[in-house]
C-alpha cells in the first residue's frame, strides 16, 4: 500500500491537535473546538467547492473532535465524498471515517454502499481492501444485505490479488458472526475449503478462521477440510524452518496458522480414513517430539510459538482421545512444564492435565504427577494458578489417592486464599464423600473442614454429613463421640455446633456410658455454646435439648429449668418462644411412651443426588463437572404440595415453621405431623422428611390437593367439630358437574357465589360468602378439610367477602372435598358443612379426534373394568341443544360426525393430574320414545370411569 | 470541623495540603484529583462525598480550593471560611493564581495556621491579621513588648476586629451599596424570576474608636417611625420609599442583639475595608433593561434575529459596559450583523452574537438585527433556544435601597459626626439577566 509521504501530512490538523493539547483547562479546550467546528462549517457550507486536501482535512479534524467526545452531526456528507476520490490517502480517511461515525441514515447507507459497490469491482487491489475493511469495522446489517453476496465471489475468484483474498475472506467472518442468516455460503463451500490449498500462506491463515467458524456452525458441508487441513499441517510442521521465509516466526514455521489447523480441527472426530490419521498422528508425533528438541534460540518469543502449537496439538489429542500412546506422551510432556520456569506454562500445563485426568487412558499417567501438583498447590505464588492445582488435584482424585488428596488440600484450606476457600470446601466435602470408604474417616475430615472454615462451610455440607450418619448405623456412635469431642474445643463454628446439637441429640446415647461424657456433661457442653449462637441454631438446640429428655430422663428437671427461663419462654422470637413453650408442655404432661414416640430417632434418609455437588456445579457453571461423576439419584416420587390427608384437619397445627428447603427439593410444606411441633426437629434439617413419613403410603387412593393463595398461617384451631355435611350437599355438587360458575348455597342469612376456572390440572376458585342479613356475622370461619386461606372473621350486613382457593389435582379422586363454614350470627354459631363443588370432570381438556381414531381408542379399551355403563330415565326434557351445551360444560370435546347414529353423543378428553393424564370417552345414547338414556364410559383407569358416570347420570 | 486543606493548580497537582486531623491522609489529596478535577463527567456539585469523606470545593480561574472533612460540618460555614480564605490571599498578594501562590507559599502556610486551629476557623480578619503576619520578611527592628502585646490584647479582645489608638488626620468614610439583579423573563416580558441580592461596603479611615450607626430605606423601620410619628405622614411613607429586605447578614461588628431589639444597625467598624451586610431581595424590583427578542426561523439553513434593547430609568443616569450575548444554533455557518449603536461579533468559540454598548442614558432603545446561516444536519434534534443573556453596570440601586444616614459617635476624641468626610455610592450590576427567546 502506499505509504502516505511526509508532504501530505495536513498542517491545519497538526496545529489543531498541539492547539488542543496546550489547553489549559476544559473550558479553553471547548472553546478552541467551537471556534474549529464553527470554522468547518463555513467551509463546509457549499458556496464554492473544496478541493481534496481540504475535505480531507476538516474530515479528519471532524473525527479528532469526535474521538475527544464530542458529538458530530454534520460532514458526513463530505466523508461520503472522499469516497469517490481517486486519492488513497482521501479515500483512506473517507472510510475511518464512516466506520467509526456511521450511523444507520438510509439516505447516507445508500451513498456509502454505492461508493463501496464501485471500490469493489475497480480492480484496483487497495481500493478492494479499503471498501472490505469498512465494511467488516461496520458489520452492520444493512451491510450485510448489500454486499453477503459479492464478496464470496471475490474470496473464490481466480484473479483476485493475495491480499484482497485474505481481507474479503475476514471480512466474510464478520459479517458471518454478526448476521449469519445472510451469510450463505451454498456453491461456494466446495472452493472456500480449497483456499486451504491456497499457495500464499496468509490466505490460507485468513480463511482457515473463517471455516473454523462456519464449519462450528454446519460441521457436515465442510467435512472435506478435514483431510485438506491434515496435509496442510503436514506440510508445514515437516518443511524446515527456513521454507516458509515470510512465514517462519522465530525459527517456528507459521505458528498461526499451525495453531489454527490443530483448532480446525478440533471441530471434527478423528478422521475415519486410515491414511489421513496416520498422517496426522505422524504430525502430532513430530510436533512433541520438536518439543523435545533443543530451543534453536533463546528468544522467548521461539519458546512461545513452539509452545503454542505443542498446546493446541495436545489439546486436540485430548480432544479425539484415542491415542493411549500419545495422550500419555502429551502427558509426560504437560508434567516436564508443571517444574517450568515460566509461571504462565505451569498454567496451561495444569489445566490442560486437568481435562487429560478425565481420559481413562491417562488418567494413571495424570497421578504420577501427584507430588509435584500438591507442591504446586503450597508453593505457587500465583492464586490463580493454585487454583488450577487445586481443580487438577480434583480431577485426579480417585480411591487410592483420596486420602492424602483430601489431607492436602484441607491442609491448603487454612491458608487458601479467601476467594476460592468456598469452592474448595466443597471439592473436600465431595470428595471425602465420593471415595470414603472408611465413614468414620469421612466423619472426621468433615468435623476438620468445619474447624478450619467454618464460615465457607455451607449449609449443604453440614446437611450431608448429618444425612450420612443417620443413614450409616455403624458410625453413628463414633460421630457423637468426635463430635462431643470437637464441641470441647473452647471456640467452636457455629457450624460445629449444629452439627454436634443434631447429632447428640439423636445418637448422645451411644456415648452417654462413659462418665467423660454423661448426659448432663452433654448437656452443659451443649448450652454452654448456647447463647453465642444465631436463632436458627437455638431453635435447633432447643430440639436437641427435648430429644436430650427422651434419651436421659434424669437430664429432665435441669433441661425443664432451661426451657422455664425468661430468656427461652419469652423470647422476643416467636419461633424460640413456641418452640421452648410446646417443649416444655409436652416434657411435662406428655407420658414417656408419647414422648418416645413423638421424639423416635429420625429415619433414614432417601438416597439422591448429593446436594453439595449441585451446589459446585451451579458454582461453576453448567458442565464444569463431567456429566461421569454425577450419580443421578432418585427423587422422591410423591409430592406433597402442601397437601395434609384428608380426614388430617385436626391436625392442622399452628407450627410456621422456618422450612428451610435445605436439600434442594420443592417441599415448603406446613410441618404439623404431630399435636405439637415435635417434629420439627426433622424438619430443621429436612424439611421434606416431616410430611413425607406422615403421608408415606397415602396416595393409594388420590386425593386433591388445595393450597391457599397465600401459605400464611391458617387459622386457628377451631374448638367445635365441623358439622357434618348438608344433606343437600351431594344435589348441589351435582349442580355444578356442567357449570363452573353459580350459587352453591343459600339460605335465609346466607349465600354462598362460587367463581372457579380450571386449566389442566390447575384450578382457581373463588368463593363469595354473601351476608344476607342487616346484622354483621362475628368469628366467621371457614375450613376446607385441606387448609385454606383465612377470610376476614367478620363480615357486616349485607356485604360479601371473598376467598379464593388454588386448587391442584394430584391424582384422580372420587370425593369432593368439605367445607366447613362457622359464623356467629347474633348469639347463635351457625355451622354449615358443603361439598366444594370440585369433581373430577373439571380437569378435563378436550381432545379432537376422528371417528376412525375415536372406534379405534374405543375399542383399545375393552377390558371390562375400563368400562362403566348405566341405564336410566330422563331427569330433564330431553332437548338435543341443552343436552350438547351440558356435554361442553363437562369439558369434553364434543365429537360431530362420529358415531352412525346422528341421535347419540360422542365426547372424548383427557383428565390431567399432576400424576398422569387419563383419557376418556363417552357415548350417550338418549332413547326419545322411552325417555331413557344409555351412558357409557371407557376409560384407561377404571375408577376415573365408574366416577364419571355416576356423575353424569345425574345430569341428564 | 474540616480536616484538611488542600489547593490544587488545573492539572489537579497539588500545590498547598495542610492536614489538620487525622483522620484525613494523605490519599483524600489523590481522592479529589481523580473524583473531581480529572473525572470524566464535570462535576458541578461544590460538596463530594467520596468513601465517607467530604469534599468542599471553590474554583478561583484556574486553581481549586477543597476543604475536606469526615465529620458532618455545617458545610454554608465551610464555604464561607474558604471565600474568606480567597479574601485574604487577595489582601495578602493580590490575584489567586498558580504563580502567586507558589511564589507566597511560605505565606499560605502561615496564614492557613493562624486562620484555622484542628479545623475551626479563627479570627480570619484581613486587618487584624496584617498586624502579625508581615508580607515582608522578618523586620529588621524587632516588634516591641508594648506593640506585641497589643496586638494580643485586640486578637483575645472583645473588638478583635479593631485595634485602639488609631489616629486620622482627615476623618473620612466611603460606602459602597453594590448590588447585583437577577432575572428570567420570558419572551413575551412576563418576568418569571428576579432577585437582588446586594452588598454593602465600607472603607472607613476614623479615629479612635468611633461608634458608628447606620439607617437606611428599610419597610419595618419606616412603617414603624411612620406610626410613631404623625400619623398623616404613614401613607406617604410606605410605598416606593422603603423596600421590604428578604433576609440580610452582617459583618461581626454588628451588635445583633440591637438589631434584633431596634432593627437598628450599630457597630464599631474595623479600620479599612470590609463588607458590613449583605441582603437580598424579591419585591419591587427596578429592572434597569427590557429586552425584546424577535427569532424567526427562514427555513432550514437560515435563521433571523432581532433584539430590542430599552434602558428603564432616569435619563440623566447613564448605564455601562453593556453586554447582550445572543446565543446561535449549534450549525451556525455563517453570520450577518447590523446594529445601529455599539459593536457586535459573532463568536463562535462561545457558540454566540456578542453586542457591546459602552454607555447608554436611561428610557432610550437599541437594536440589533442578525440573518445567520445554517448548516443541514442529519440529527433531527430541534435547537434547544437558549435564553439572550445580558450585562450591564448603572449607578443606582435597582432594589431601591437608599442609605439614609451614617452616623459616627466617638465621645473621647473630640471629632463630630459633622468632621466626618462621607461617600455613597450605589452600582447596580448584572447577575443572571436572562430572557427567553
Amino acid at each position: 500500500m502506499p505509504a502516505v509521504s511526509k508532504g501530505d501530512g495536513m498542517r491545519g490538523l497538526a496545529v489543531f491537535i498541539s492547539d488542543i493539547r496546550n489547553c489549559k483547562s476544559k473550558e479553553a479546550e471547548i472553546k478552541r473546538i467551537n471556534k474549529e467546528l464553527a470554522n468547518i462549517r463555513s467551509k463546509f457550507k457549499g458556496d464554492k467547492a473544496l478541493d481534496g486536501y481540504s475535505k480531507k482535512k476538516y474530515v479528519c479534524k471532524l473525527l479528532f473532535i469526535f474521538l475527544l467526545g464530542h458529538d458530530i452531526d454534520f460532514g458526513h456528507m463530505e466523508a461520503v465524498n472522499l469516497l469517490s476520490s481517486n486519492k488513497y490517502t482521501e479515500k483512506q480517511i473517507g472510510y475511518l471515517f464512516i466506520s467509526v461515525l456511521v450511523n444507520s441514515n438510509s439516505e447516507l447507507i445508500r451513498l456509502i454502499n454505492n461508493a463501496i459497490k464501485n471500490d469493489l469491482s475497480s480492480r484496483n487491489p487497495t481500493f478492494m481492501c479499503l471498501a472490505l475493511h469498512c465494511i467488516a469495522n461496520v458489520g452492520s446489517r444493512e451491510m450485510a444485505e448489500a454486499f453477503a453476496g459479492e464478496i464470496p465471489r471475490i474470496l473464490v475468484a481466480g484473479d483476485t490479488m493475495d491480499s484482497v483474498k485474505q481481507s474479503a475472506a475476514l471480512c466474510l467472518l464478520r459479517l458471518y458472526k454478526t448476521s449469519p442468516d445472510l451469510v450463505l455460503m451454498g456453491e461456494w463451500t466446495s472452493r472456500v475449503v480449497h483456499l486451504l490449498n491456497d499457495q500464499h500462506m496468509g490466505v490460507v491463515t485468513a480463511a482457515i478462521s473463517l471455516i473454523t467458524c462456519l464449519s462450528q456452525k454446519n460441521p457436515d458441508e465442510f467435512k472435506t477440510c478435514v483431510s485438506l487441513a491434515v496435509s496442510r499441517l503436514s506440510r508445514i510442521v515437516s518443511s524446515a524452518s527456513t521454507d516458509l521465509q515470510d512465514y517462519t516466526y522465530y525459527f517456528v514455521p507459521a505458528p498461526w496458522l499451525s495453531c489454527k489447523l490443530l483448532r480446525l480441527l478440533q471441530c471434527y472426530p478423528p478422521p475415519e480414513d486410515g491414511a489421513v490419521k496416520g498422517r496426522l498422528v505422524e504430525c502430532l508425533e513430530t510436533i512433541l517430539n520438536k518439543a523435545q528438541e533443543p530451543p534453536k534460540s533463546k528468544k522467548v518469543q521461539h519458546s512461545n510459538a513452539k509452545n503454542a502449537i505443542l498446546f493446541e496439538a495436545i489439546a486436540l489429542i485430548i480432544h479425539y482421545d484415542s491415542e493411549p500412546n500419545l495422550l500419555v506422551r502429551a502427558c509426560n510432556q504437560l508434567g516436564q512444564f508443571l517444574q517450568h520456569r515460566e509461571t504462565n506454562l505451569r498454567y496451561l500445563a495444569l489445566e490442560s492435565m486437568c481435562t487429560l485426568a478425565s481420559s481413562e487412558f491417562s488418567h494413571e499417567a495424570v497421578k504420577t504427577h501427584i507430588e509435584t501438583v500438591i507442591n504446586a498447590l503450597k508453593t505457587e505464588r500465583d492464586v490463580s494458578v493454585r487454583q488450577r492445582a487445586a481443580d487438577l488435584l480434583y480431577a485426579m482424585c480417585d480411591r487410592s489417592n483420596a486420602k492424602q488428596i483430601v489431607a492436602e488440600m484441607l491442609s491448603y484450606l487454612e491458608t487458601a486464599d479467601y476467594s476460592i476457600r468456598e469452592e474448595m470446601v466443597l471439592k473436600v466435602a465431595i470428595l471425602a464423600e465420593k471415595y470414603a470408604v472408611d465413614y468414620s474417616w469421612y466423619v472426621d475430615t468433615i468435623l476438620n473442614l468445619i474447624r478450619i472454615a467454618g464460615d465457607y462451610v455451607s449449609e449443604e455440607v453440614w446437611y450431608r454429613v448429618i444425612q450420612i450418619v443417620i443413614n450409616r448405623d455403624d458410625v453413628q456412635g463414633y460421630a457423637a463421640k468426635t463430635v462431643f469431642e470437637a464441641l470441647q474445643a473452647p471456640a467452636c463454628h457455629e457450624n460445629m455446633v449444629k452439627v454436634g446439637g443434631y447429632i447428640l441429640g439423636e445418637f448422645g446415647n451411644l456415648i452417654a456410658g462413659d462418665p467423660r461424657s454423661s448426659p448432663l456433661v452433654q448437656f452443659n457442653l451443649l448450652h454452654s455454646k448456647f447463647h453465642l449462637c444465631s436463632v436458627p441454631t437455638r431453635a435447633l438446640l432447643l430440639s436437641a435439648y427435648i430429644k436430650f429428655i427422651n434419651l436421659f430422663p434424669e437430664t429432665k428437671s435441669t433441661i425443664q429449668e432451661v426451657l422455664r427461663c425468661d430468656s427461652q419462654i419469652r423470647n422476643s422470637d416467636v419461633e424460640l418462644q413456641q418452640r421452648a413453650v410446646e417443649y416444655l408442655k409436652l416434657s411435662s404432661i406428655a407420658s414417656t411412651d408419647v414422648l418416645a414416640t413423638v421424639l423416635e430417632e429420625m429415619p433414614p434418609f432417601p438416597e439422591r443426588e448429593s446436594s453439595i455437588l449441585a451446589k459446585l456445579k451451579k458454582k461453576k457453571g453448567p458442565g464444569a463437572v463431567s456429566a461421569g461423576e454425577l450419580e443421578e439419584g432418585k427423587r422422591e416420587g410423591g409430592e406433597v404440595n402442601g397437601a395434609e390427608r384428608p380426614g388430617d384437619n385436626a391436625a392442622i397445627a399452628s407450627t410456621p415453621s422456618p422450612s428451610a428447603d435445605l436439600l434442594g427439593l420443592r417441599s415448603a410444606a406446613p410441618v404439623s405431623a404431630a399435636p405439637v411441633s415435635a417434629g420439627s426437629l426433622l424438619v430443621d434439617v429436612f424439611s421434606e422428611a416431616g410430611p413425607a413419613a406422615s403421608t408415606a403410603g397415602v396416595n393409594d387412593d388420590g386425593f386433591l390437593s388445595c393450597s391457599s393463595a397465600l401459605s400464611s398461617a391458617p387459622p386457628s384451631v377451631v374448638s367445635e367439630d365441623p358439622a357434618p355435611p348438608l344433606p343437600e350437599s351431594d344435589e348441589l355438587l351435582n349442580k355444578f358437574v356442567c357449570k363452573n360458575n353459580g350459587v352453591l348455597f343459600e339460605n335465609q342469612l346466607l349465600q354462598i357465589g362460587i367463581k372457579s376456572e380450571y386449566r389442566q390440572n390447575l384450578g382457581r376458585m373463588y368463593l363469595f360468602y354473601g351476608n344476607k342479613t342487616s346484622v354483621q356475622f362475628v368469628s366467621f370461619s371457614t375450613t376446607l378439610n385441606v387448609q385454606l386461606k383465612p377470610v376476614d372473621p367478620l363480615v357486616e350486613g349485607g356485604a360479601q367477602v371473598q376467598q379464593v382457593i388454588n386448587i391442584e389435582c394430584l391424582s384422580d379422586f372420587s370425593d369432593a372435598p368439605l367445607l366447613n363454614i362457622k359464623f356467629r350470627y347474633g348469639g347463635a354459631l351457625q355451622n354449615l358443612s358443603l361439598k366444594l363443588p370440585v369433581t373430577i370432570n373439571k380437569f378435563f381438556q378436550p381432545t379432537e379426534m376422528s371417528s376412525h381414531d375415536f372406534f379405534q381408542r374405543w375399542k383399545q379399551l375393552s377390558q371390562p373394568q375400563q368400562e362403566a355403563q348405566k341405564i336410566f330415565k330422563a331427569n330433564h326434557p330431553m332437548d338435543t341443544e341443552v343436552l350438547k351445551a351440558k356435554l361442553l360444560g363437562l369439558g369434553t370435546a364434543l365429537l360431530d360426525n362420529v358415531d352412525p347414529n346422528p341421535e347419540n353423543f360422542v365426547c372424548a378428553g383427557v383428565i390431567q393430574t399432576k400424576a398422569q393424564q387419563i383419557g376418556c370417552l363417552l357415548r350417550l345414547e338418549p332413547n326419545a320414545q322411552a325417555q331413557m338414556y344409555r351412558l357409557t364410559l371407557r376409560s384407561s383407569k377404571d375408577t376415573v370411569a365408574k366416577r364419571l358416570c355416576e356423575l353424569l347420570s345425574e345430569q341428564f | 470541623m474540616i480536616g484538611g486543606l488542600f489547593i490544587y493548580n488545573h492539572k489537579g497537582e497539588v500545590l498547598i495540603s495542610r492536614v489538620y486531623r487525622d483522620d484525613i491522609g494523605r490519599n483524600a489529596v489523590d481522592a479529589f484529583r481523580v473524583n473531581v478535577i480529572h473525572a470524566r463527567q464535570q462535576v458541578r456539585s461544590p460538596v463530594t462525598n467520596i468513601a465517607r469523606t467530604s469534599f468542599f470545593h471553590v474554583k478561583r480561574s484556574n486553581i481549586w480550593l477543597a476543604a475536606v472533612t469526615k465529620q458532618n460540618v455545617n458545610a454554608a460555614m465551610v464555604f464561607e471560611f474558604l471565600y474568606k480564605m480567597c479574601d485574604v490571599m487577595t489582601a495578602y498578594f493580590g490575584k489567586i493564581s498558580e504563580e502567586n501562590i507558589k511564589n507566597n507559599f511560605v505565606l499560605i502556610y502561615e496564614l492557613l495556621d493562624e486562620i484555622l486551629d484542628f479545623g475551626y476557623p479563627q479570627n480570619s480578619e484581613t486587618g487584624a491579621l496584617k498586624t502579625f503576619i508581615t508580607q515582608q520578611g522578618i523586620k529588621s527592628q524587632p516588634q516591641t513588648k508594648e506593640e506585641q502585646s497589643q496586638i494580643t490584647s485586640q486578637v483575645t479582645g472583645q473588638i478583635g476586629w479593631r485595634r485602639e489608638g488609631i489616629k486620622y488626620r482627615r476623618n473620612e468614610l466611603f460606602l459602597d451599596v453594590l448590588e447585583s439583579v437577577n432575572l428570567l423573563m420570558s419572551p413575551q416580558g412576563q418576568v418569571l424570576s428576579a432577585h437582588v441580592s446586594g452588598r454593602v461596603v465600607m472603607k472607613s479611615y476614623l479615629s479612635g474608636m468611633p461608634e458608628c450607626k447606620f439607617g437606611m430605606n428599610d419597610k419595618i423601620v419606616i412603617d414603624k417611625q411612620g406610626k410613631a410619628g404623625a400619623s398623616d405622614e404613614a401613607g406617604k411613607s410606605s410605598g416606593k420609599q422603603s423596600i421590604a429586605i428578604d433576609d440580610c447578614t452582617f459583618h461581626q461588628c454588628v451588635r445583633l442583639s440591637k438589631f434584633d431589639s431596634e432593627r437598628s444597625i450599630s457597630f464599631i467598624p474595623p479600620d479599612g475595608e470590609y463588607e458590613l451586610m449583605r441582603y437580598r431581595t424579591t419585591k419591587d424590583i427596578i429592572l434597569p433593561f427590557r429586552v425584546i427578542p424577535l427569532v424567526r426561523e427562514v427555513g432550514r439553513t437560515k435563521l433571523e434575529v432581532k433584539v430590542v434593547i430599552k434602558s428603564n430609568f432616569k435619563p440623566s443616569l447613564l448605564a455601562q459596559k453593556i453586554e447582550v450575548r445572543i446565543p446561535t444554533p449549534l450549525n451556525t455557518s455563517g453570520v450577518q450583523v447590523i446594529c445601529m449603536k455599539g459593536k457586535a461579533k459573532y463568536k463562535a468559540s462561545e457558540n454566540a452574537i456578542v453586542w457591546k454598548i459602552k454607555r447608554m442614558a436611561g428610557m432610550k432603545e437599541s437594536q440589533i438585527s442578525a440573518e445567520i446561516e445554517l448548516l443541514p444536519t442529519n440529527d433531527k434534534k430541534k435547537w434547544a433556544r437558549p435564553p439572550i443573556s445580558m450585562n450591564f453596570e448603572v449607578p443606582f440601586a435597582p432594589s431601591g435601597l437608599k442609605v439614609r444616614y451614617l452616623k459616627v459617635f466617638e465621645s473621647k476624641l473630640n471629632y463630630s459626626d459633622h468632621d466626618v468626610i462621607k461617600w455613597v455610592r450605589y452600582i447596580g450590576r448584572s447577575g443572571i439577566y436572562e430572557t427567553r427567546c
